[in-house]
């Protein structure tokens, strides 16, 4: 859905996006990463379960909630990537364990 | 300049709450001044939307984001060298009226306390709920245009712009320059709003906006398919969009297939913090949006709480500029009124400020959006969030929901995380159409802190005074 610039700068750094190994660029956001491999959602909703993907790319729309190193409800779009982050898509509504 | 995981101190004399034109001139005007001041911002980077990741961006062609983009370096580096501290990632969640401000930051919150405060929030854009916005593949216009400043991404495949303002045909300009194609532009912009705007052309000829808005149209249109005259938007498709139908001139529906919509009507303050504080705002019947009531210096009726930029009404970069001065020199002159003096004061941003808005009434007749695209109807999503539709906030209104707080209890709409970001306005406007009284009338969401979600950890792991702890723990 996205392609890069081809003269972008920035290095890599190594991710897993729902489990799989992800070479993202340094300086990504979650949600931009998640975009940038091709990933066509990033969550389900919590009434319908309907496919959801970032929206607004700024922090107010909640689209890009996914779960990071294991904590939930983080929005993908306001914290960048990091070495050996995990990254996973979150489903529905969340759980008591 | 000092960047790391929080603020360093729990009192400054000035803190300002986002790192865009307004908050970095407020930072620059109070620091440069001598006053200790904290700028936070939630963002990665400084800048704000409109220079977003302007010293990092990945984007090494200059042409492609254009002059005005990079402009915004040299503000930031002026409140670099201002002596400011500056926090990233740092989301403040409440405010009250003994100018405190609670921040979250690196998944730590803490209270921090300043002699006066600036928020300087800026803009979201409106909401555009269409049938279908919700699916994957629909993003709004400023998304795409963070992508491609923060991360140098460009669609790929069928890629259609919709809506009406000059962001989207900014976008559109910038994206061809970067090599991206553009099926086509579906203006929603009504004939009528070119007859309204017709009395403000004489006024807005003289805005710094005038000549680059015109030579952004030319460059656009000889590249693109523009079709004017677009209602009755629609995003359609299983789990991701596939088609966009809508309707134009006396064709009948028409559909094009696309992978990528981008949807934009405009921009409107980011108001959730600021009403949370318990700052007035009023309904803007031109805007159509909630401002904040302020003084010409900005200042709220919340002692030492000014509010800058376009969180204090749609203005664009350059006002936003100029009332951050404004609302930075107003917080020395409070603070270190002798200091102030010595300064370049009023005489020099009023004027700048007066510039920056000339025109500004041509632009809000021209792109002010239609009904249609403000008022949706039956299965249509209003709240993303919680799901709720239009016909269910109609519906709730006719069993005695008479403004949002009610709506909130019938049908939980605006109270998912976005909490009414996304909604608020629609949920106004047609809880208004229904009753049939103006949006004054109807009023907004109460908003309270915390403004964005925090983990009950979060809360749990703050700094307690005794008397706070006794008064929940059991002895």
């Amino acid at each position: 859905m996205f392609r890069r610039l081809l003269d972008a700068a920035g290095g890599r750094v190594r991710v897993t996006i729902n489990g799989k190994p992800v070479a993202a660029r340094a300086g990504d956001s979650v949600a931009a990463a998640m975009l940038a491999c091709g990933l066509a959602h990033c969550r389900t909703a919590p009434v319908s379960g309907q496919k959801r993907a970032p929206y607004c790319m700024m922090g107010v729309c909640f689209d890009c909630l996914v779960t990071v190193d294991g904590i939930g409800n983080r929005q993908g779009c306001l914290i960048e990537v990091r070495e050996g982050m995990r990254i996973e898509a979150q489903h529905g509504r969340r759980e008591l364990q | 300049m000092t960047e790391r995981a929080g603020a360093t101190n729990t009192a400054y004399d000035v803190a300002i709450v986002g790192a865009g034109p307004a908050g970095l001139a407020a930072a620059a005007t109070t620091a440069g001044a001598g006053l200790t001041t904290l700028l936070l911002d939630e963002n990665p980077a400084p800048g704000g939307q409109v220079w977003r990741a302007v010293t990092t961006t990945p984007v090494q062609e200059r042409r492609i984001l254009g002059e005005d983009y990079w402009a915004g370096a040299a503000l930031l580096a002026e409140a670099k060298a201002s002596g400011a501290e500056i926090v990233q990632g740092a989301t403040a969640w409440s405010l009250d009226a003994a100018c405190e401000l609670a921040v979250s930051c690196a998944g730590a919150s803490r209270f921090i306390k300043a002699r006066r405060i600036i928020l300087a929030t800026g803009a979201l854009e409106r909401p555009f709920p269409i049938p279908g916005w919700t699916l994957p593949g629909v993003m709004t216009a400023g998304a795409l245009q963070t992508l491609l400043k923060a991360c140098a991404l460009v669609p790929e495949g069928r890629l259609v712009l919709a809506g009406t303002g000059p962001l989207l045909w900014l976008l559109a300009a910038q994206l061809l320059r970067a090599g991206g194609r553009i099926e086509a532009l579906l203006d929603t912009t009504p004939a009528g709003n070119y007859l309204r705007a017709l009395p403000h052309v004489a006024a807005f000829a003289l805005s710094p906006y005038f000549a680059k808005g015109l030579a952004l149209k030319r460059e656009v249109a000889r590249q693109v398919r523009v079709v004017r005259g677009v209602t009755q938007l629609c995003a359609e498709g299983q789990g991701q969009l596939t088609h966009i139908a809508y309707m134009a001139g006396r064709g009948g529906e028409r559909r094009v297939s696309a992978e990528v919509l981008a949807l934009h009507q405009g921009v409107v303050p980011n108001v959730n913090l600021a009403m949370a504080a318990g700052i007035q705002h009023r309904w803007h019947p031109i805007q159509r949006c909630w401002v904040p009531v302020l003084d010409a210096a900005g200042n709220s009726p919340i002692e030492g709480i000014a509010i800058a930029g376009d969180g204090a009404g749609i203005g664009g970069a350059l006002a936003a500029e100029a009332r951050g001065r404004l609302a930075g020199l107003a917080a020395v002159e409070a603070i270190a009124p002798e200091r102030a003096a010595r300064m370049p004061g009023r005489q020099l941003f009023g004027p700048a400020l007066a510039r920056a808005k000339r025109g500004r009434a041509l632009l809000d007749q021209l792109f002010a959006p239609p009904r249609w695209s403000r008022l949706p109807e039956g299965d249509t999503i209003v709240c993303r969030c919680e799901e709720v539709t239009a016909a269910q906030v109609v519906e709730a209104v006719g069993v005695g929901a008479i403004g949002p707080n009610q709506a909130k209890a019938f049908l939980r709409c605006g109270m998912g995380p976005c909490q009414g970001r996304l909604c608020g306005l629609t949920v106004t406007e047609l809880i208004a159409k229904a009753r049939g009284v103006e949006p004054a009338e109807v009023g907004y969401y109460r908003l309270r802190p915390p403004v964005k979600p925090i983990t009950l950890a979060e809360l749990a792991a703050m700094a307690h005074t005794q008397r706070a702890v006794a008064a929940v723990v059991r002895q």
